[in-house]
């Protein structure tokens, strides 16, 4: 047996992904569904970012318990303090939302002095390292201009595939793309891992790389329905095919270019990262079981004549006597 | 067949000297230093005497530094080993120093000369990489608007008044417009042409004896603006007199102010300093202290006039007319007065010296008030929403009597020491022209951010070292062509992110970016060497092979790039702070690596293999 050269994916690759268009897309469906129902009835754990509140990381000595630093907390007027580990034991994570009454001006001082004084003991001595104010307006803002991001990313797409490709390889492509960032977001929503702005950041990101994905898949389709002749179902299962080693070994890469992020990245990017692993593996699934097959359904179903080059026909045309 | 146009390799070459020179000043650490300057632009130097006294001071302490040195633009420059000897020196100079010097914390970079001579600097770092603080500020737009249209009704009342022509009443309707109500039998046309005259902007219109001046939306425009630069510019001279290194002070959005300072930790200090919002009005003493007793006992004010108090509650009749503001103050000096008592020097522009001067010419002997109005940001709980207002404390600091004729240079007195030094302060860093309240606050501590550097380098390092392990085992000879694209694509992303016209600033999430820019890249890589593959076992001839993968591929990458470009876009219109950052590295990152993949790697695969006659094969 040959070495090299090295391949991942046996060369004549020949699935039938069409045969399977049923299925995948009733699976797809219903992942996107219970992605959906769980954003509705879980609630996202929203970061400090989006919710307004105080954040103060602080690094001790010694490692105490977490109750007792609640309790403490709870004294000084901070009821729903969150407080985690974060990376050792001695460093923690804590959340306070405002004390009522408390001007937005001195909430910082406020929360650090809290804090200290419930985290520092005798022979054990605390150091902040970082102490954040958001107010509930800035968050509420983010939001909305995530919001904006996403609308401006959809009819971006839309108009550009629409204008290099067909209507209706755009919209196939942006119904896959929306489908893989409601699946990475109703992630969030079922795991309660917290939601940050590097999250959302991360989710955008994902949007262009399940596009990339995508159009790459899309641009086969497109090459081969110009040089093949043959039914669309057989052009698009060979063209799955024929990218099949580059979706594949390309997602792999990637993939492991953000596992380095997630593992060495440490907890502010570890969110991005979670958001990113999972946009690549659902990206390179929806080009391939997802994308294409909405290209064959209803009024979705592209034909050759969708795809000839239409300049070339009506310059034929007009040199006709 | 595989060619590649002798200027193309030049191109290239003429990209990779670029890169290295802009992405090299990255690789040298920077110096953590004390930055010490002169308080004042004149009077206290900078200079070989005051390094050797701060050599004495730090000798004394045990600190050793690096070096003590006049650097540019007459900073002295103290490099020390490492941030906690740092912030000590800081600690230990500043009082010993005094208040003519400014003692600041600061990054100096250790970039050779002549990397310098090319403009070549290091990526400017955000906080969350080096630590400090971060302010945002929402500016109360609100706040500055009525100030000016109450000023916009009592100008129409005085122009009225002097050209007499008798109103009855001159009220604001809203943000948008003024009415005047004319006397019967007042003359109305006089009125339109004098308003005329003195608010060309404004719209008139006339209903009977109802005169509606029509402020334009542009003018109401242009007044949030302004008052948002007047904020920024205020922000500004109190930043700077307050010895932060490398402060950055934005305006965000239409009315925010972001504000950052590296190296920072103290932000009650900081608050206190930049929250400041004193400002004085001066108004004309209507009466005496007595008919002021008398008007609040019979709830009887003169129109003209409203109720002030001074410090021990008694009350003084002032004019509601506002003379000179805040804004209109050039300089305040705290000095002492002839008799040696405390008293502030103030300067006023040619506008508000014009104001006094009329004033003073025709009101010698009576009286002339301060009022000192500081504004207290309050918060309240309303419906369970927090409610933002400000609440205006408005005092009289003084009440002397005109003594001459002055214009725009004119002493108060009736101060104490500390009063006048205060107020000095706050006045000479300028007023704000609309009180603002902090909506946002991030202290990072320097150990946390010199944590995340490490971090984030470790996590871009190992995602190379992942991705190009895999190529060269993957691809071999091609491997090792990518390898070369992706490592010219790194060192070109993180050349063009530290031009200072790019405005990138590394932080965080910009280390993501990078890491998602070796993703991209790889994408685009893969698609070249398997479109290679394709055309070998299609049975093409291995340089036609190269050279048909690289054209259709090259047709695949810029669809899909362009559409991952949207992606970036909408990050960098719609994301914030580090999002940004983020963007501009994805974006930076995307064009780049179109660029490697297609033209670099081809220009490599061309020169190992376009001029062999008889190439059988090729490793791929």
């Amino acid at each position: 047996m040959k070495i090299f050269p090295l391949t991942l994916l046996p060369n004549d690759a020949n699935i039938n992904f069409m045969k399977l268009r049923w299925v995948s897309i009733a699976v797809a469906a219903l992942i996107m569904f219970v992605a959906i129902g769980a954003m509705f009835t879980r609630n996202f754990n929203f970061a400090l970012d989006f919710t307004g509140g105080n954040l103060v990381e602080v690094h001790l000595d010694k490692a105490i318990p977490l109750d007792q630093v609640r309790e403490r907390l709870a004294v000084d007027g901070y009821d729903s303090a969150q407080v985690q580990t974060y990376g050792s034991g001695t460093e923690l994570l804590i959340r306070l939302q405002p004390r009522e009454g408390d001007a937005s001006a001195s909430a910082t001082a406020h929360a650090a002095a809290a804090v200290m004084k419930a985290v520092s003991g005798e022979g054990n001595n605390a150091k902040i390292l970082r102490n954040e104010f958001v107010g509930p307006q800035v968050g509420k803002e983010l939001a909305l201009n995530g919001l904006y991001a996403l609308i401006f990313v959809i009819v971006g797409f839309l108009i550009y595939i629409a204008f290099r490709f067909e209507w209706k390889f755009a919209v196939a492509a942006i119904i896959t793309t929306l489908h893989d960032v409601i699946v990475v977001a109703g992630w969030f929503a079922i795991s309660g891992h917290e939601f940050d702005l590097t999250v959302l950041a991360g989710i955008l990101s994902v949007m262009g790389y399940s596009i990339n994905d995508t159009i790459v898949v899309f641009d086969r389709v497109r090459e081969n329905f110009r040089s093949m002749r043959a039914d669309p179902e057989t052009i698009l299962n060979k063209s799955i095919n024929q990218t099949l080693s580059r979706t594949v070994i390309t997602s792999f890469v990637a993939f492991l270019t953000v596992v380095a992020l997630y593992i060495y990245g440490g907890g502010s990017l570890r969110g991005m990262a979670e958001s990113q692993m999972l946009g690549i593996i659902i990206g390179t699934l929806s080009s391939i079981f997802v994308a294409c097959p909405l290209l064959t359904l209803g009024i979705l179903k592209v034909s050759k004549q969708d795809l000839l080059p239409k300049a070339k026909d009506e310059a034929a045309l007009a040199r006709r006597p | 067949m595989l060619t590649f146009a002798r200027w193309k390799y030049f191109a290239i070459l003429v990209v990779l000297i670029f890169s290295v020179i802009y992405a090299l000043p990255n690789a040298y650490p920077q110096d953590p230093s004390v930055q010490i300057s002169a308080a004042r632009p004149t009077g206290t130097q900078v200079d070989a005497t005051l390094a050797k006294r701060v050599e004495g001071i730090l000798a004394k302490a045990q600190i050793s530094s690096k070096s003590i040195l006049v650097e540019n633009q007459g900073n002295l420059m103290v490099r020390l080993t490492d941030t906690d000897l740092q912030t000590r020196a800081a600690d230990l100079l500043r009082p010993q120093l005094g208040s003519e010097y400014v003692v600041a914390l600061s990054l100096a970079p250790t970039v050779p000369d002549w990397l310098q001579a090319f403009g070549a600097k290091p990526m400017p770092r955000g906080l969350d990489l080096q630590g400090g603080v971060h302010f945002t500020m929402q500016v109360d737009q609100d706040a500055a608007l009525n100030k000016r249209l109450e000023a916009y009704v009592e100008d129409v009342r005085s122009t009225l008044r002097d050209s007499s022509v008798s109103y009855t009443s001159v009220v604001r309707r809203g943000n948008e417009a003024i009415v005047a109500t004319l006397a019967a039998g007042a003359n109305a046309d006089k009125a339109q042409k004098q308003l005329r005259t003195a608010f060309p902007t404004l719209t008139q219109s006339l209903d009977g004896q109802t005169l509606t001046l029509e402020i334009p939306q542009s003018e109401l425009q242009r007044i949030s603006l302004d008052a948002i630069e007047q904020n920024l510019t205020t922000l500004r001279n109190r930043i700077n007199a307050f010895g932060v290194a490398e402060p950055v002070i934005q305006r965000q959005g239409t009315d925010r102010i972001v504000i950052q300072l590296p190296g920072l930790q103290d932000t009650a200090e900081a608050k206190r300093r930049i929250g400041a919002t004193a400002t004085l009005e001066f108004r004309a003493v209507v009466g005496d202290e007595a008919t002021a007793a008398a008007a609040v006992r019979d709830r009887n004010v003169p129109p003209d006039a409203r109720v002030y108090y001074n410090e021990a509650k008694q009350p003084l009749l002032l004019s509601k007319r506002l003379l000179v503001s805040g804004d209109q103050l050039v300089n305040a000096i705290p000095s002492n007065d002839q008799q040696g008592q405390p008293s502030v020097s103030i300067t006023l522009n040619a506008i508000g010296g014009q104001r006094m001067l009329n004033h003073t010419l025709e009101n010698v002997g009576k009286r002339l008030g301060i009022v000192y109005v500081e504004q207290i940001p309050i918060t309240q709980i309303v419906d369970g929403k927090e409610v933002r207002t400000t609440r205006s404390e408005e005092r009289v600091i003084s009440s002397s009597t005109i003594q001459g004729v002055f214009g725009k240079d004119f002493q108060t007195t009736g101060l104490s020491r500390d009063e006048a030094n205060s107020l000095a302060r706050d006045l000479k860093s300028g007023a704000l022209a609309a009180p603002m309240t902090f909506v946002e606050e991030r202290v990072v501590g320097p150990s946390l951010g010199a944590e995340n550097v490490k971090r984030g380098t470790t996590a871009v390092m190992f995602s190379f070292i992942f991705a190009l392990s895999f190529f060269l085992i993957y691809y071999r000879m091609f491997g090792l062509i990518t390898c070369l694209a992706l490592l010219l694509n790194l060192l070109m992303v993180v050349a063009v992110m530290s031009l200072p016209i790019v405005g990138a600033t590394m932080s965080l999430p910009g280390f993501a970016g990078l890491a998602l820019s070796v993703g991209m890249s790889v994408d685009a890589n893969v698609l070249i060497n398997e479109r290679i593959r394709e055309e070998l076992r299609a049975g093409m001839p291995p340089q036609t092979a190269i050279a048909t993968g690289y054209d259709k591929a090259s047709g695949t990458i810029f669809d899909s790039n362009m559409t991952a470009l949207l992606a970036g876009l909408a990050l960098l219109m719609f994301g914030t702070g580090p999002l940004k950052g983020f963007a501009i590295t994805m974006i930076v990152g995307i064009l780049t690596s179109v660029f490697t993949a297609v033209t670099v790697s081809r220009g490599i695969a061309t020169l190992i293999y376009g001029k062999r006659r008889k190439l059988k094969s090729i490793a791929i």
